[in-house]
C-alpha cells in the first residue's frame, strides 16, 4: 500500500512537471525562429574615454596571449603591464572558439582575444562593445591590411583591435615520422603508418581542414571556400573525417594535451599551433617540427574585444593599448609564432628575420590563408543560402567522433 | 570569573522565555511541522526538482544558430534528433555498456575485498583496511584520472612492465576508461557489500557448515543472496557516476566519446543548452528505470 502511494505521488509530480513545461513552452513561443540570417545589430554603447585603472583586469585568451614568466621565466608581459597601470590581471584560458563564446555570455569577463570563427557571433549576440580606436593610440600603426575586415568590424566599426594571425600547422615526431610530410594527406591517409598515433583538434572548425585539403585534391566536388560547404560538400568532409578517425589515437582541444601527447610518444603527428611546437622543443630539444603544408592552411586572425558589460573597461582599453604596442605585439608574436599585427612590432623581434618569416607585411600571403569563420547558411561564396551552418557543424562533428 | 556570572544572571530569563517560545509551539503543530519541515522541503522541492524541472522545461527550446542566444519556442526537435540520429543511439549503448562494465569489475573486485575485511582480518586490520580502501577519496579526481593517463601512455608504466612479456597495455581507449572508472569508483562498492556481510552473522556459516555445504555452496546459498541487496546498493553509485562521467574519457578515452560528452560538449563548444538539456534526460531515464527495477530487490532499504 505505502508503496503504491508513492508511486501515485511521483506520477503526479511527473504531470505536474509536464504541465509546468508546458505551460513554459506556450507562452512563450511563437517569439523567435532558429533562422541564421544574421539578426539586427545590438545596440550597445561605445566608450568614450578611458579613466583610471579599476585595478583589476579579466581576460580570456588562447594560450600563451597573457604570461607572466610561469611558462618561462623570460616571457613575461603581464607583470610589467600591471606594474605601469595598477591592473591585476586574471586570466583563463580559451581552448576553442566556442568555449570562449560561452565564457563571455557569462558576463565575468572584461575582454577576450577572439578568433574570426567567434568574433561575429559576439557582436551579434551583444556580448562584446564597440572599440573607440582613437583611445587605443597604438591603433594607429595595426598593419593596415588587417583593418575593417569581415570578422572584426561591422559598416566601418572595429569592434577591436587586431592582435595577430597565423596558420594551423603540421606537427610530427622527428624520430618516428620519415619521410618528412608535406602536404595534409600525411593525417587523412586511411592507410597511414602512425596509424593510433594520428592526432586531430578537437572543434566542429576542425571540418575546415578537411574541406581544405578536399579543394586542393578533389576539385570535382567544387568547393571554393572551406568554409561554405553545401551538403554534399559537407558529407564528403565528414566521409574523409570518419576515415581519419581510425588513424587518430586522440583528439586535442586542451594545449597541454597535445604537448604532454606528443612528449610521451602516443600522438605523433597531427595539426597544431606554433606555440605547442615551441613548448615541446624547450622541454625536449628537436623532437618536432611544424610546417605549413603544400595545400596551404587554414589560420587564425584574433581580435581583442572587449565585453559589452566590463566591469573593468579602463583596465581593458589599457590591456588593448599594451598588447598590441611594438614591443610587447612583438614579445607575444615571437613566443606564440604567430605574424604580429602590429606594423611597429617587427623592430623590436629578437629575431631579426621573423617578420619576414611570418609574412607579417605580406597582404597576399595573408589573404591566402583561410581564416577561421563561422560557417553560415548564407554561403561564404556568395552561392546564395544553401549552405551548412555552424550547429550543422556540430552535429557532424558528434558524428565524426562517433 | 565574571563570564559564569553573567551567563548565571541571564538563564533564569532565557529559560523562561525558550519555555514559553516550546509551549507556543506545543499548541500549535502545524507550525511545528512547517518550522521542522521548511528548510528540507525547500531544498527538495525549489532546489532539487526545480532544476529538474528547469532542465526538462529548457529541453523543448532551441538556439539561434548564428549568436547561440536561446529561442524560447515549445518544439520537440531535440527530443527527435536524439531519438533518430544513429551516432546517439550508438552512443548511448555505449555509455551504458562501459557503466555495466564498470559495476561488473567493481563487484568482482569488491566481494573477496569485503569478505576479507568483514569476516577474516583481525578487527585492528580491519579498521586498516576501511582507511584503505577510504584514502583514494580524499584525493582529487584529477589527479586520480590524469595518474591512470600516465601510467596508460605510451612510454607509461603499464606499457614497460608487459614488455618483458611481448605484449603492451591497452593505450587511450574505452578499455582505459572502464579501468580508471573502476579505479575511482571501488570504495563506493566495498563500503556496502563490507556493511551487508558484517550484517550475516558468522553463525549463520557455521549452520551452513554442520549442514554440510561446502564454501561454494555456502557463498551461493546463504552468502549471496543475503548480500544481493548490498551489491546493487554498491551498483546504483558505480552504475550512476559512471554514467555521468565526461572527465576520465576525455583524458584516457583516447577518440571515445559517451553520454555526458554529449551533454558536455553542447554546452561548452556547441552553446547549446536546450540541446544538452534534452541529452541530460537520458542518464535520467536510465537511472530511473535501474532504480525502479531494483526497487523490488529491496536494495533501496539497505542503502
Amino acid at each position: 500500500m505505502q508503496r503504491r502511494r508513492w508511486m501515485a505521488m511521483l506520477a503526479t509530480g511527473t504531470a505536474a512537471l509536464l504541465v509546468i513545461s508546458g505551460c513554459g513552452g506556450s507562452s512563450s513561443g511563437g517569439g523567435g525562429s532558429s533562422n541564421s540570417a544574421a539578426p539586427p545589430l545590438p545596440d550597445v554603447a561605445m566608450q568614450q574615454s578611458v579613466g583610471q585603472g579599476e585595478g583589476e583586469l579579466d581576460l580570456i585568451n588562447w594560450a600563451g596571449y597573457a604570461e607572466d614568466g610561469s611558462n618561462d621565466k623570460s616571457v613575461d608581459w603581464v607583470h610589467p603591464f600591471e606594474k605601469a597601470t595598477g591592473c591585476t590581471v586574471h586570466d583563463k584560458i580559451g581552448n576553442t572558439s566556442d568555449e570562449m563564446v560561452q565564457l563571455m555570455k557569462t558576463g565575468q569577463y572584461d575582454g577576450v582575444s577572439a578568433s574570426g570563427d567567434a568574433t561575429l557571433r559576439l557582436i551579434y549576440g551583444g556580448d562584446v562593445a564597440p572599440v573607440n580606436t582613437s583611445l587605443v593610440p597604438n591603433y594607429a600603426t595595426i598593419q593596415p591590411f588587417l583593418k575593417d575586415r569581415a570578422w572584426n568590424s561591422v559598416n566601418g566599426q572595429m569592434y577591436g583591435i587586431p592582435h595577430g594571425w597565423g596558420a594551423n600547422l603540421l606537427m610530427w615526431n622527428t624520430k618516428s615520422v620519415h619521410p618528412a610530410p608535406t602536404s595534409w594527406g600525411a593525417v587523412f591517409n586511411p592507410n597511414s603508418p602512425y596509424k593510433g598515433k594520428v592526432t586531430a583538434y578537437d572543434s566542429p572548425i576542425y571540418i575546415a581542414d578537411a574541406s581544405l585539403y578536399l579543394m586542393k585534391h578533389v576539385p570535382s566536388l567544387g568547393i571554393t571556400n572551406p568554409y561554405a560547404l553545401d551538403s554534399k560538400q559537407l558529407a564528403a568532409s565528414v566521409d574523409l573525417l570518419k576515415e581519419q578517425r581510425k588513424t587518430v589515437g586522440e583528439y586535442w582541444n586542451d594545449y597541454t594535451k597535445e604537448v604532454q601527447a606528443f612528449e610521451s610518444g602516443d600522438s605523433t603527428i597531427g595539426t597544431t599551433w606554433q606555440v605547442i611546437a615551441n613548448l615541446v622543443n624547450s622541454d625536449k630539444k628537436g623532437l618536432v617540427k611544424a610546417i605549413e603544408p603544400s595545400e596551404g592552411s587554414t589560420g587564425w586572425s584574433d581580435t581583442w574585444m572587449i565585453a559589452a558589460h566590463a566591469k573593468h573597461p579602463n583596465c581593458m582599453y589599457k590591456w588593448m593599448n599594451w598588447i598590441t604596442s611594438p614591443t610587447v605585439n612583438a614579445q607575444v608574436a615571437e613566443w606564440f609564432g604567430e605574424a604580429p599585427a602590429q606594423s611597429l612590432a617587427c623592430d623590436h623581434t629578437s629575431d631579426k628575420n621573423f617578420c619576414a618569416d611570418y609574412h607579417a607585411a605580406d597582404k597576399a600571403y595573408s589573404d591566402s590563408l583561410y581564416y577561421w569563420t563561422t560557417p553560415t547558411t548564407h554561403c561564404l561564396d556568395g552561392r546564395g543560402n544553401v549552405c551548412t551552418d555552424y550547429s550543422d557543424w556540430t552535429q557532424a562533428w558528434t558524428d565524426i567522433k562517433g | 570569573m565574571t563570564a559564569s556570572v553573567e551567563t548565571a544572571a541571564v538563564t533564569p530569563r532565557g529559560r523562561s522565555q525558550s519555555r514559553r517560545a516550546s509551549g507556543f509551539l506545543f499548541r500549535h503543530p502545524w507550525l511545528r511541522l512547517t518550522g521542522l519541515l521548511s528548510l528540507p522541503m525547500f531544498w527538495l522541492v525549489i532546489a532539487y526538482l526545480g532544476s529538474l524541472g528547469a532542465m526538462l522545461v529548457a529541453a523543448f527550446w532551441t538556439t539561434n544558430d548564428f549568436t547561440g542566444a536561446v529561442v524560447h519556442n515549445g518544439t520537440l526537435d531535440n527530443f527527435r534528433t536524439l531519438v533518430t540520429e544513429q551516432v546517439y543511439r550508438r552512443i548511448a549503448l555505449r555509455s551504458v555498456t562501459v557503466a555495466a562494465l564498470v559495476t561488473v569489475v567493481d563487484a568482482v573486485i569488491a566481494l573477496p575485498m569485503a569478505y576479507y575485511m568483514a569476516k577474516i582480518a583481525s578487527p585492528r586490520a580491519r579498521r586498516l583496511l576501511v582507511v584503505a580502501i577510504l584514502t583514494p577519496l580524499w584525493a582529487s579526481y584529477l589527479v586520480k584520472a590524469y595518474a591512470w593517463r600516465v601510467l596508460l601512455s605510451h612510454d607509461g608504466l603499464v606499457n614497460w612492465a608487459l614488455q618483458p612479456f611481448g605484449t603492451k597495455g591497452p593505450g587511450y581507449g574505452l578499455v582505459a576508461v572502464v579501468l580508471t572508472l573502476s579505479y575511482l569508483w571501488l570504495p563506493f562498492m566495498v563500503l556496502p557489500v563490507f556493511a551487508g556481510l558484517e550484517r550475516i552473522p558468522d553463525t549463520l556459516l557455521e549452520a551452513s557448515a554442520d549442514a554440510g555445504a561446502k564454501a561454494l555452496r555456502t557463498f551461493r546459498s546463504v552468502v549471496f543472496p543475503l548480500l544481493f541487496p548490498a551489491i546493487v546498493a554498491g551498483s546504483i553509485f558505480t552504475f550512476s557516476l559512471s554514467l555521468g562521467d565526461y572527465i576520465t574519457v576525455n583524458v584516457v578515452g583516447g577518440t571515445s566519446q559517451l553520454a555526458a560528452n554529449v551533454i558536455y560538449d553542447n554546452i561548452t563548444t556547441g552553446g547549446n543548452l536546450p540541446f544538452a538539456a534534452a541529452a541530460a534526460f537520458f542518464p535520467v531515464v536510465v537511472m530511473l528505470t535501474y532504480l525502479v527495477a531494483v526497487r523490488r530487490t529491496g536494495a533501496l532499504e539497505n542503502v
